[in-house]
């Protein structure tokens, strides 16, 4: 099945290179990174110290060819430069703490692709990457806002971080059985979104979101619901401001969308709307690209069969003037206790650059959206028309902890469900809106207080 | 005689030296030999109480170091509905799981006890939910509850056709506390099944033939022998057993980590979650440090309680 992929990647890869060059602006470009439209920027020079070496830590594989391609890479540099560096692959849950033990003991990895928030959280420790950001951003069409907000001091704009990509949800459908309940595409109104879900459950294809306790597609859900009625979770000054009309109108919206959706979310983790997807249980879910990439992967007809059926689309805006979705963002720190301040810039630019970056998104196939405007050309999103809603993942206002400023009490609220159990009680009927959201503010005031 | 004494055989102890001197006291004999496992208590296990105790008193978080602030996070948890319905779910999954372990337990160890065929093969088949690991188990049981895949739904509603939709075992807070506390008996009955049975075959079987002459029926046999001789081991299995439960995490955080909204937390898990994925340290190990006065009084009760014995003190059974 590896094999499989691989081909395919390459196969695709191959595609990718050959076409969508007619239209394209080719200055500074080359052979292998044709279509990515890029301007005539001069690099920075940095100039790498002598017997530099780096060791680089960054979260483990989404899909194979995200640390095969990432490894190729980074031997490349080695090649080029003559400097060894060294990538640890991290599972998820362990990142978190071992940025922090490098960040308060001043050891450790010279360099580590943290999560979204980290940047803001160690912005003192930090070495600022105003020169590198600036040009990448000049050379690659600019950044995507989410990159602004996450990797930016909120006050100075100094860059502290490189942003490499954000991983972000769509609607995933089945098409057909949006066809049989009359719908070619889904509304992106809250009425009509309710109206459609209705019908699907009438037709016995249910649509299913995550209410129980899981950290990705709980909270993800949470967040839409809260963004696409306009509520937050802070206002711009960090303050708890939960305790609104529009999280009100939000709520109860989850008390009538909750009964037309499957029984049994309020119990389900990461995996449960994959599982229940690719079983065909449910017509329709928020989810990143895997459900399509594994069916699309996989050997058994059957779940083939679903990948031809599957489509994406934005999730519905609701109120909301832009997708109400934030996108799990990775980004590249550098900490002030590396020896090799130029070397680490230099690896960074070498990485984003599009003889590397490109081969590597497209080989990721939508699992990893792109940080920088131009990658977002590319033509392997126009190969597979159903990979065009991750495209702009990045181009968000919504985070984490969104309208305050980043702080690690947003996290913490997520990790407490404070949101996902709001939405579950009050959308089983266990709580009342007001009650809930009342002590749902309360729970997140404890750690946004700062 | 005199002539075959010779004296230089005579035991004189040795004089010379300090250090031989320091080796023959017996105070100092019995502290030497302590101390290697003192200090691997001392570093093992003192020194990690302490220090979450200390995070208690203060705002520590995963990547800052923090400050004394007192009871501040007790107070705040004080105020937590949360904290008080994993208290309160702790003490009712440890109380009912327990219960539920020592009826079961005591019933197949006595049923293991009689003489029958395969006896040490089907003794063996009896530990193995103890053998395998919780994590291992409690995935399964994720399995047997999950609202799609559930094998009970699939078995009731496509086989048997008993019922005619899927079980939601998790979805509302009384179902997912039932299905943990199902799941906890599951693991926990081979501990107390096995110890029991360890006891019933210290029991002499002429105290069963005696009870037999004079007339005894099943039942006053059972409550007039088994029990009585059964309670010394029964109060050290009861004391680990509800230790083991109080202090329970794999089996939530595998199954449901606390939901649906927070119904399902154990302190373990609550503390846990605030601490290592939440980031907050010192509200994580206010949370664990308040297990200890519930778990003290828990094994207090245990052993005075169900276990008051004369054994105990060192004298004769009575």
């Amino acid at each position: 099945m590896i094999r499989l992929t691989r081909r395919e990647s390459l196969a695709l890869g191959a595609a990718t290179f050959g076409a969508g060059v007619a239209g394209v602006p080719l200055i500074g470009a080359r052979a292998a990174d044709l279509d990515v439209p890029t301007a005539d920027v001069k690099p920075p020079v940095f100039k790498i110290e002598t017997g530099a070496k780096l060791r680089v830590l960054r979260p483990a594989k989404f899909v194979e060819p995200d640390e095969r391609l990432f490894r190729e890479n980074t031997k490349k540099f080695t090649d080029q430069t003559g400097v060894p560096v060294r990538v640890d692959f991290v599972s998820w849950e362990d990142l978190r703490p071992q940025t922090a033990v490098a960040g308060n003991t001043g050891a450790g990895p010279d360099i580590i692709v943290g999560f979204g928030s980290d940047p803001q959280i160690y912005a003192d420790k930090l070495i600022p990457m105003n020169d590198l950001a600036d040009y990448l951003g000049a050379k690659y069409g600019g950044w995507h806002e989410l990159a602004l907000i996450y990797s930016r001091r909120r006050s100075n704009k100094e860059w502290l971080a490189i942003p490499l990509g954000g991983s972000g949800g769509a609607s995933v459908y089945r098409s057909s059985w949006l066809k049989e309940a009359g719908y070619d595409s889904i509304p992106n109104d809250h009425a009509g979104f309710l109206a459609m879900c209705t019908k699907l459950k009438q037709s016995k294809h249910p649509v299913g979101f995550a209410l129980g306790h899981a950290v990705g597609d709980g909270n993800g859900f949470a967040n839409w619901l809260l963004w696409s009625f306009n509520a937050s979770l802070t206002d711009e000054a960090g303050k708890v401001s939960l305790d609104s009309k529009a999280t009100i109108d939000a709520l109860n919206y989850s008390r009538e969308l909750y009964p037309q959706m499957i029984s049994g979310t309020l119990s389900w983790n990461d995996a449960s709307n994959n599982k229940a997807f690719a079983a065909g249980d449910i017509s329709l879910t928020f989810n990143g690209v895997s459900i399509y990439y594994v069916a699309k992967n996989s050997p058994d007809p059957r779940l083939q069969e679903i990948a031809k059926d599957i489509n994406h689309q934005r999730a519905p805006f609701g109120l909301a003037g832009r997708p109400p979705q934030s996108a799990l963002v990775v980004n590249a720190m550098t900490f002030k206790h590396t020896k090799y301040p130029n070397a680490a810039k230099e690896y960074l630019r070498f990485m984003m650059e599009a003889p590397q970056y490109a081969p590597w998104l497209a080989g990721c196939l939508g699992y990893w959206s792109n940080s920088l405007k131009a990658y977002g050309e590319m033509a392997f999103w126009n190969n597979d028309p159903k990979l065009k809603p991750y495209v702009a993942t990045m181009d968000t206002p919504y985070y984490d902890g969104y309208k305050g400023p980043i702080s690690s009490g947003s996290s913490a609220v997520a990790a407490n469900y404070t949101l996902v159990d709001m939405f579950a009680s009050v959308a089983t009927g266990n709580a009342t809106p007001a009650g809930a959201v009342k002590q749902a503010a309360r729970q997140a005031a404890r750690y946004l207080k700062a | 005689m005199d002539a075959t004494v010779d004296t230089s055989l005579r035991f004189v102890p040795r004089q010379d030296g300090r250090l031989s001197k320091l080796f023959d006291s017996k105070p100092f004999l019995v502290a030497l030999c302590m101390l290697p496992t003192a200090g691997l208590l001392l570093i093992f296990l003192t020194y990690p109480l302490g220090l979450g105790i200390w995070l208690s008193f203060t705002d520590t978080t995963i990547g800052q170091k923090g400050e004394f602030i007192g009871l501040e996070n007790f107070v705040s948890l004080f105020h937590d509905p949360v904290f008080w319905t994993a208290v309160f779910f702790t003490i009712f999954y440890t109380a009912v799981a327990t219960v539920g372990k020592f009826l079961l337990g005591l019933w197949l160890a006595m049923l293991l006890n009689h003489h029958i065929p395969f006896k040490a093969f089907i003794r063996a088949i009896v530990l193995l939910p103890w053998i395998v690991p919780t994590v291992l188990s409690s995935i399964a049981w994720w399995w047997i509850y999950d609202p799609q895949f559930s094998i009970i739904s699939y078995v009731m509603v496509n086989v048997l056709h008993i019922s005619n939709h899927y079980y939601d075992f998790l979805g509302t807070p009384w179902a997912a506390r039932g299905s943990l506390i199902v799941a906890n008996i599951w693991r926990g009955i081979p501990f107390v099944a096995i110890t029991l049975l360890a006891g019933l075959q210290t029991i002499s079987p002429s105290l069963y033939e005696a009870a037999l002459l004079d007339g005894a029926s099943g039942w006053q046999k059972f409550r007039r022998i088994t029990v009585p001789l059964l309670m010394p081991i029964l109060s050290v299995a009861l004391t680990l057993s509800v230790l083991f439960t109080f202090s329970d995490f794999q089996l939530v955080y595998a199954i449901t980590r606390g939901g649906p909204f927070n119904s399902t937390h154990l302190m373990a898990t609550l503390a846990f979650q605030r601490a290592i994925p939440g980031s907050q340290l010192g509200e994580g190990a206010a949370i664990a440090v308040s297990m200890i006065p519930f778990l003290i009084v828990a094994t207090l009760l245990c052993f005075f309680g169900v276990g008051r014995r004369k054994w105990q003190q060192g004298s004769g059974n009575d």
